[in-house]
């Protein structure tokens, strides 16, 4: 496995998220996450790759805030997850589009600007400039039921990207989509991701996604949920669609999916 | 269709609307037809009324003719019509104070289970009672009759409005709650931008039963009442009447009453389809 960090020096930056010794136990008694130690710098794509039941999207949500750990630290941007400044920092994409249905795309991509205060039009720009981002600017009057599911995903990712958050956490969010819907949300998200210096952490139970898209993938395995797998890849920066094609992307998802056929061994396949 | 054009270029441009134009004639039809043929059927029903009456000569103190109620409906008009006017008055009101404590009580539900499982007996404690059963006894505790004859119609109207109330509040998106969370929305933002609209479908199909009930409740409670007091409802006077015998204002009195009720569906149907018309599932019309 070639490893260029250096080739990615402006990526490379301060540590951003610290997990040390970070359990989580459920109330049903089910132990979701076990000594979890991971530390993602400044402007790193991370995929959590795993089955499900691997904690991945239990991971994912403490570091947001939306869950405490059972014991362990973790810190985001040098805070508390879900501390830092008022829904700033942070940026939260889940698996569905989840947009306010009575709400036109424009007032959905506003709503994080508006819980801080800011008026309609004080908001007007940063909103027309996140519609933009995703190609949506057209489309601000339409009401998510009008749009195709690509379409609400897109909606998803432009109020996500709307406070201009140093830190975007997805959750599996292109899972219910069609191939070519994927492939496409994929390049928006890499462009992203590149443009505003962002950093990722993206959950994902597919390994040609997490090789398309990561800087490094942390692969997890089930009961209990644990890492067990660090592995960063190749420069990440310079990708398209032309390397999905490329034997280096072949090589590489071989890697991954033997690392992950590996953590399958003690997992029963038939539920 | 006959448009006999022989050139082909005018063919080509008229084809356009000329396949649209069906389309568009036969909503149209559709429209007229949705409401000319209840007309129709309901003339016609009123007709065979009329003629069954007359042919058979059945005494007016048994089945009064149409033509007659109408005749009663326009003689006895204005004291018929303040008696309408207080049963409206009645029914409203009751209405209002039911949206008003019932949406109360239910945001109050929503977000505490400890008073939603204390006070949640007494809810069903009242829907449950039958309030031709309560009516009498509120009849003796209360000494404004129109009070009285409100807390009956309120009683019935109240429980839908509060138990959508409350699960259309707790029906909120979970991934919306903790984008709210995320976004460190405050409670009152929390209840202004999410869970209000959440709950609006259920509060709107609320407020269309709870629309009939009131009358109803108003309705049961005048009868309870009887024809005590100076102002009576449209119920007291269908009792009124029955005392006296004198059908045909009996009926004309039942008409203004199933007016009213069909007036309070419109209006409450006009009202949900103007709230969620343009999102809600419920009211979007959907083409083919």
């Amino acid at each position: 496995m070639p490893l260029d960090t250096t080739a990615k020096s402006p990526v490379q930056g301060a540590a951003q998220i610290e997990m040390s010794h970070v359990f989580k136990r459920f109330d049903n008694g089910t132990l979701a996450l076990q000594d979890m130690d991971l530390t993602i710098r400044q402007g790193e794509f991370v995929s959590l790759l795993g089955p499900s039941g691997c904690g991945k999207s239990t991971a994912l949500r403490m570091i947001s805030g939306l869950l405490a750990p059972s014991s362990g630290q973790i810190t985001v941007n040098g805070h508390a997850p879900g501390k830092g400044v008022q829904g700033g920092d942070v940026s939260f994409v889940f698996q569905e589009p989840t947009l306010m249905p009575w709400a036109t795309v424009f007032d959905n991509v506003y709503l994080p600007l508006k819980l801080r205060g800011l008026s309609r039009k004080q908001a007007e720009a940063q909103v027309t400039e996140a519609l933009e981002m995703v190609g949506l600017a057209k489309f601000g009057g339409s009401y998510p039921r009008e749009l195709s599911g690509g379409m609400k995903m897109r909606v998803s990712i432009a109020r996500a990207m709307v406070t201009r958050p140093k830190l975007l956490l997805m959750d599996e969010p292109f899972a219910a989509l069609d191939e070519m819907t994927r492939f496409k949300l994929n390049n928006d998200v890499l462009n992203l991701w590149r443009r505003n210096g962002l950093t990722v952490i993206f959950v994902t139970h597919s390994v040609f996604e997490s090789v398309y898209l990561s800087s490094r993938v942390v692969v997890m395995a089930p009961r209990p949920g644990r890492v067990v797998h660090d592995m960063a890849l190749p420069d990440a920066t310079t990708r398209d669609a032309h390397y999905r094609t490329t034997p280096e992307y072949a090589e590489t998802c071989r890697l991954v999916s033997d690392a992950l056929e590996g953590t399958m061994d003690d997992v029963d396949l038939n539920h | 269709m006959s448009t006999s054009t022989t050139d082909p270029v005018t063919m080509a441009a008229q084809s356009a609307p000329a396949s649209e134009d069906p389309a568009l004639r036969a909503a149209r039809r559709e429209r007229r037809m949705r409401i000319l043929m209840p007309c129709i059927a309901l003339l016609a029903a009123l007709g065979l009324w009329e003629f069954l009456v007359r042919y058979n000569e059945i005494p007016h103190y048994l089945i009064p003719a149409p033509s007659l109620i109408a005749k009663t409906l326009w003689t006895d008009g204005p004291s018929l019509l303040s008696s309408a006017w207080f049963t409206v008055k009645l029914t409203l009101l009751s209405l209002g104070l039911a949206i008003i404590g019932g949406v109360a009580l239910g945001m109050v539900f929503a977000l505490s289970r400890t008073i939603e499982m204390s006070l949640f007996p007494f809810a069903v404690i009242l829907q449950v009672t039958p309030v031709v059963a309560i009516a009498p006894l509120i009849l003796i505790y209360v000494d404004s009759t129109f009070a009285a004859l409100l807390i009956c119609a309120w009683i019935v109207a109240f429980f839908p409005i509060l138990s959508n109330t409350a699960i259309g509040m707790r029906s909120a998106d979970h991934n919306l709650r903790d984008l709210f969370t995320l976004y460190g929305a405050t409670k009152w933002q929390r209840l202004r931008y999410l869970l209000i609209p959440s709950a609006l479908p259920y509060f709107m199909a609320a407020l269309k039963i709870a629309g009939g009930l009131a009358l109803i409740g108003a309705v049961v409670a005048e009868f309870v009442a009887g024809t005590a007091g100076q102002n009576t409802g449209l119920a007291s006077r269908i009792l009124e009447s029955s005392f006296r015998n004198e059908i045909p204002r009996m009926f004309a009195a039942l008409l203004l009453v199933s007016m009213l009720g069909i007036a309070i569906f419109l209006a409450t149907s006009w009202l949900s389809r103007a709230v969620l018309g343009h999102w809600h599932e419920s009211e979007i019309k959907r083409q083919g």
